[in-house]
């Protein structure tokens, strides 16, 4: 049993690690300090504060993703201001989870708001879907592991980055 | 030796015909030209080149005697001589060889027949009676029968005959006799023709024939030539006049050129200065070529390229010119053209290239500057925290020593946020970001402002007064922030110079100045000059011109000892000329300095707000409670010295107050070098001081030496080194003691929690916070925009607001902006005026809150969009920047609650 939760936390120490390690000079981390931020603030009286955060998140997520779509689908009349302000929200909704990589997109999609450039939103549209959906699977991931090692009778380790 | 002969012949026959051939003459001897070949007295062969018949002109009587005479003419005999005689060489060689061939041929035929003879005087002897009759026609057959078959062989001679019978001699005798006559025979009819041969010879190679032929050969290739040739070609006499003209054109007849100059013949431009040409060259007796343009009235305007050489005689001496003229007329024009498009396009890549590089050094400016900018906003956040951690380190209990090298630390710090916060100033107005903003405000509410400000801060006995002429209009349009910029500036820099006396603003209209232009002049807009003033210690002449220049003060020891950024100075006039305005300053030493700045500003009436664009804009000044304002025009303050208390001592408890103004730095903090008398010890020890435009009393209690530094602008902090005046003020502060006022507000803040309240549109960032809050022990209210944030602080008496920048239906600056104004004026008609729906609210606290300022902290997601400088702008104290952190908020707090 302890060789179970002993295995169950090092592994999960070593996802949480990678999510945060720039695995190349070019690939971000997914996650960056403010995710470890959040994890500080659940405790006892909160105990599924970051799951609560974090899909609160992705529904936000979800929800301005559709609507930068619905935005960019008005072909050659598409209200850029529209997009931008969703492009903001989604910016600070990512950078108070800690969502590192959503986040570095939204600015560079900000810009493409900003010279109204198409393509460019497109772009940082579909790549900003692919992350937030690639990093709720990542999380999804670590909330199971964590809750592996809680049935199993474990502790949640502290992972220091 | 045969063979040798004839070979050397051959070598010979091809010099010869190469010599003789005329083009390549032409091109060896330039100096054969058309004389060539020319023999003695032979004018009939020239005559029949009769050139002139082709539309050309020559005078022929006048060739030959010219090349008679001149040394040219006679060389060129001299070489027509020597060819004849190689010619006629030639032939006798040819001629004695035949003749030998001749000569050999006989001497055989002789030596035959001799041995002939002997044969038959020796046979002769024995057949003398042969008979010879009746087999003479048969012998005589066979003989020649034998004779056509080979010549050689009628030496043997077969006799049919019986040997040694007489028929058998007699028809020998016979035979041979024959051969004897033939032989006689051919010889002689080869003398014969040997002498025919030689004397045609003789005829057929005399040199008039030979020399005919080859001057046929020149003249028909001259004429070859010169049919389509578009020259000229003449000889002058030294006079220059015309003794023979080749011209393919001509236009003037033979007789009309002949005899005559150039002069005499043109009339024109170009005709003097050809004729001056070959007149050069006659004297300096050297051939040349020049390009002359013609401007007469029979060719028009041609331009010719002319060739002229000089003619000597046998003598050597100069008898005239040789010329020969080609029209290039179309040539140069090309040519002009072609160089004037070479200069063209040379001029346009010089331009080209030079715009480039403008182009290029504009866009490495922007750049530069840009960066500048980004730069300068990313090393302000670390250097936030490096200024606020010191200052943290400050309110804990340190030696002297350490507490020293802190403030040092602090004041430094300090100093780098002011000088990011005044490139990031200089760079917005260089690089065109900085955009000005039409509002509407009261100058005199302005200038009321900005005294009443700069007196809170206030550490020397110095009168702050203001004084606004009558015809000043009491509503202009006009971007206040920067004028307010402007003025708190130049107030600012006043007092730091200035130890005794005045301070004040003078405001009075004046008539459009010169420097405006043709600009469109209307009659709601009004040139206002304002005069900034001061009884200080003056600028010395020489320092005037680089006052307004970046980083530069007065003097390397002014800067010691006032310190600043050096850039005050040059921010205000950037943005007064942004505005369309002009700084100008006017200075005494010892007795004082003037700063004048003037600007145009569009009169607003008080009651146009339908015409209003921005109908949140004039919030700053508007409605304000007492009447008399709006028309004072004088006001006086006097530094606020009794309520300076002293916050010495290692006990810094006191120093976080509610309500304090704090800027730029997340940790507010006023040092305590105030308590520590070897800060007074004359050196430039440094003193952190915080300012902000709107700082209240208690903060301006803590501050310590000039508030209000050298170049210091409304929003920003500011560090400034304190000078021996501060000591001076060291015993007042020591023994003043804290405002009642400050007892009862830490009073509060003990018995119940602070409230806090946070403006966030954003679900999840809002619930951090919250959490976040939470863990720090607080509980805190909710607006999501601005409008409910008005709503909330109207209804609420909050300790703190966190406000979020970006926000849908009012954004922070907005609603920050109204909340000021509510506290300036202490009602809500400029939000409600801006369409904020104000709920009628039972407690109405408004009178007492307008004296506090509730610190508002922006929370900005740092962009450009988000700078701080806007949020101080807008009125906002302080900023966070996204995301929120714990340890951010937690400093945000202790900051800002005690």
């Amino acid at each position: 049993m302890d060789t179970l939760v002993a295995q169950l936390q090092r592994q999960f120490r070593d996802y949480t690690i990678s999510l945060y390690h720039q695995l190349f000079w070019y690939v971000k981390g997914f996650l960056d300090d403010q995710f470890t931020e959040l994890k500080k603030l659940q405790d006892e009286c909160s105990p599924d504060f970051v799951a609560e955060v974090v899909s609160l998140f992705f529904e936000d997520c979800e929800k301005l993703i559709g609507n930068m779509a619905r935005a960019l689908d008005q072909t050659g009349n598409v209200d850029f201001s529209l997009v931008g302000s969703s492009v903001h929200q989604l910016k600070g909704s990512s950078s108070s989870v800690g969502a590192k990589r959503v986040k570095g997109l939204c600015v560079t999609f900000k810009e493409c708001c900003d010279s109204q450039n198409f393509e460019g939103c497109v772009r940082c549209l579909q790549q900003v879907d692919i992350e937030y959906k690639s990093l709720k699977a990542k999380l999804q991931d670590l909330f199971n592991l964590e809750q592996q090692i809680v049935q199993a009778g474990g502790r949640i380790p502290q992972v220091d980055i | 030796m045969v063979c040798e002969m004839e070979t050397d012949q051959i070598e010979e026959m091809d010099v010869e015909v190469l010599s003789s051939m005329w083009p390549d003459d032409v091109g060896t001897q330039a100096d054969n030209q058309f004389n060539v070949e020319k023999p003695a007295g032979d004018s009939d062969t020239l005559k029949e080149v009769d050139i002139a018949e082709k539309r050309t002109m020559a005078d022929l009587k006048r060739l030959p005697e010219l090349l008679n005479t001149t040394d040219q003419g006679s060389s060129q005999l001299t070489n027509l001589v020597r060819q004849w005689e190689y010619m006629q060489d030639h032939a006798v060689r040819l001629l004695r060889e035949e003749l030998k061939i001749l000569t050999r041929q006989r001497e055989e035929a002789e030596a035959k027949e001799l041995k002939i003879i002997e044969e038959h005087n020796f046979e002769t002897e024995e057949p003398e009676n042969v008979p010879v009759l009746d087999e003479t026609s048969h012998l005589f057959r066979r003989f020649r029968q034998k004779k056509r078959d080979e010549l050689v062989d009628s030496k043997r001679v077969v006799i049919d005959e019986e040997f040694d019978t007489v028929a058998y001699w007699k028809q020998k005798a016979l035979s041979l006799e024959k051969m004897l006559e033939a032989s006689t025979e051919r010889e002689r009819r080869l003398i014969e023709k040997l002498n025919e041969s030689l004397k045609t010879m003789e005829s057929h190679s005399a040199p008039v024939e030979e020399l005919t032929q080859n001057l046929k050969r020149a003249e028909g290739f001259l004429h070859f030539i010169l049919q389509n040739a578009p020259i000229v070609m003449g000889h002058q006499d030294k006079d220059l006049r015309y003794l023979f003209i080749y011209n393919k054109f001509p236009s003037l007849r033979e007789q009309d050129i002949l005899g005559k100059t150039d002069v005499e013949i043109f009339h024109g431009g170009g005709v003097k200065e050809s004729e001056d040409f070959k007149r050069e060259v006659l004297e300096k007796g050297k051939a040349s070529k020049r390009e002359i343009t013609f401007e007469t009235e029979l060719f028009g305007s041609k331009t010719f390229l002319i060739y002229v050489e000089p003619v000597y005689n046998k003598a050597r001496e100069k008898i005239g010119i040789n010329y020969m003229g080609m029209e290039v007329t179309d040539q140069v024009r090309k040519r002009e053209k072609m160089a004037k498009l070479r200069e063209d396009n040379a001029v346009r890549k010089a331009m080209e290239s030079e715009l480039t590089k403008t182009i290029h050094i504009t866009e490495e400016t922007m750049r530069a500057k840009q960066m500048l900018a980004t730069m300068s906003h990313e090393i302000r956040s670390p250097l936030s925290g490096v200024v606020g951690m010191a200052e943290i380190l400050s309110t804990t209990k340190l030696d002297k020593e350490q507490r020293q090298l802190l403030n040092v630390m602090i004041s430094s710090g300090d100093l780098v946020l002011q000088l990011i916060n005044d490139i990031l100033d200089l760079s917005k107005v260089e690089s065109g970001v900085m955009k000005l903003e039409a509002t509407k405000f009261r100058p005199r509410e302005v200038v009321k402002h900005v005294l009443q400000t700069a007196a809170a801060s206030l550490k020397k006995d110095l009168t702050l007064e203001g004084n606004i002429a009558d015809e000043v209009p009491i509503l202009v349009v006009g971007d206040v922030l920067r004028i307010r910029q402007i003025l708190t500036n130049l107030i600012s820099n006043a007092i730091k110079f200035t130890h005794r006396g005045k301070v004040g603003i003078k405001l009075k209209v004046i008539s459009e100045p010169s420097f405006a232009g043709d600009k469109e002049q209307n009659e709601t807009s009004v040139w206002i000059c304002c005069d900034v003033y001061d009884t200080g210690i003056g600028i010395p002449e020489n320092a005037l011109p680089c006052l307004f220049k970046k980083y530069m003060q007065a003097s390397a020891d002014h800067a010691r000892k006032y310190g600043g950024t050096g850039l005050g100075l040059a921010i205000c006039k950037q943005l007064v000329e942004l505005m369309g305005g002009q700084l100008t300053v006017t200075s005494q030493v010892n007795l004082g300095s003037t700063f004048t700045f003037i600007l145009p500003y569009k009169v607003a009436t008080s009651d146009d707000h339908s015409d209003d664009q921005d109908e949140f804009s004039d919030m700053v000044d508007h409605h304000q409670p007492e009447p008399d304002d709006t028309t004072e025009g004088y006001f006086q303050f006097k530094a606020l010295l009794g309520s300076i208390y002293s916050n010495g001592g290692p006990v810094m408890g006191s120093n976080f107050l509610p309500h304090k103004a704090m800027l730029t730095s997340p940790i507010k903090l006023i040092n305590g070098s105030v308590a520590d008398p070897s800060n007074s010890s004359g050196q430039s020890q440094t003193v952190q001081v915080e300012n902000g435009g709107y700082m209240d009393e208690s903060e301006s209690a803590h501050q310590y030496g000039n508030g209000n530094g050298h170049r210091c602008s409304s929003k920003e902090s500011e560090s400034c080194s304190s000078s021996q005046a501060s000591s001076e003020m060291e015993s007042e502060l020591t023994v003043s003691s804290p405002r009642e006022e400050e007892k009862t507000e830490t009073e509060v803040k003990e018995t119940s929690q602070p409230k806090i309240l946070l403006v966030e549109d954003n679900k999840i960032n809002i619930m951090v916070a919250k959490s976040m809050m939470k863990q720090l022990g607080y509980t805190m209210d909710i607006a999501n925009n601005g409008v409910e944030a008005i709503n909330a602080v109207k209804d609420t008496s909050y300790d703190l607001v966190l406000m979020d920048v970006c926000m849908p239906v009012m954004d922070g600056l907005k609603a920050t902006r109204l909340i000021r104004s509510f506290e300036e004026s202490g009602n809500w008609d400029a939000a409600i005026e801006a369409g904020v729906d104000i709920k009628t609210s039972e407690s109405e606290q408004g009178c007492e809150r307008s004296t506090d300022r509730l610190p508002i902290v922006a929370m900005t997601a740092n962009t450009l969009a988000e700078s701080s400088e806007e949020c101080y702008a807008n009125g906002m104290d302080s900023f966070i920047s996204k995301p929120v952190t714990l340890q951010k908020l937690k400093e945000c707090l202790q900051q800002y609650l005690q």
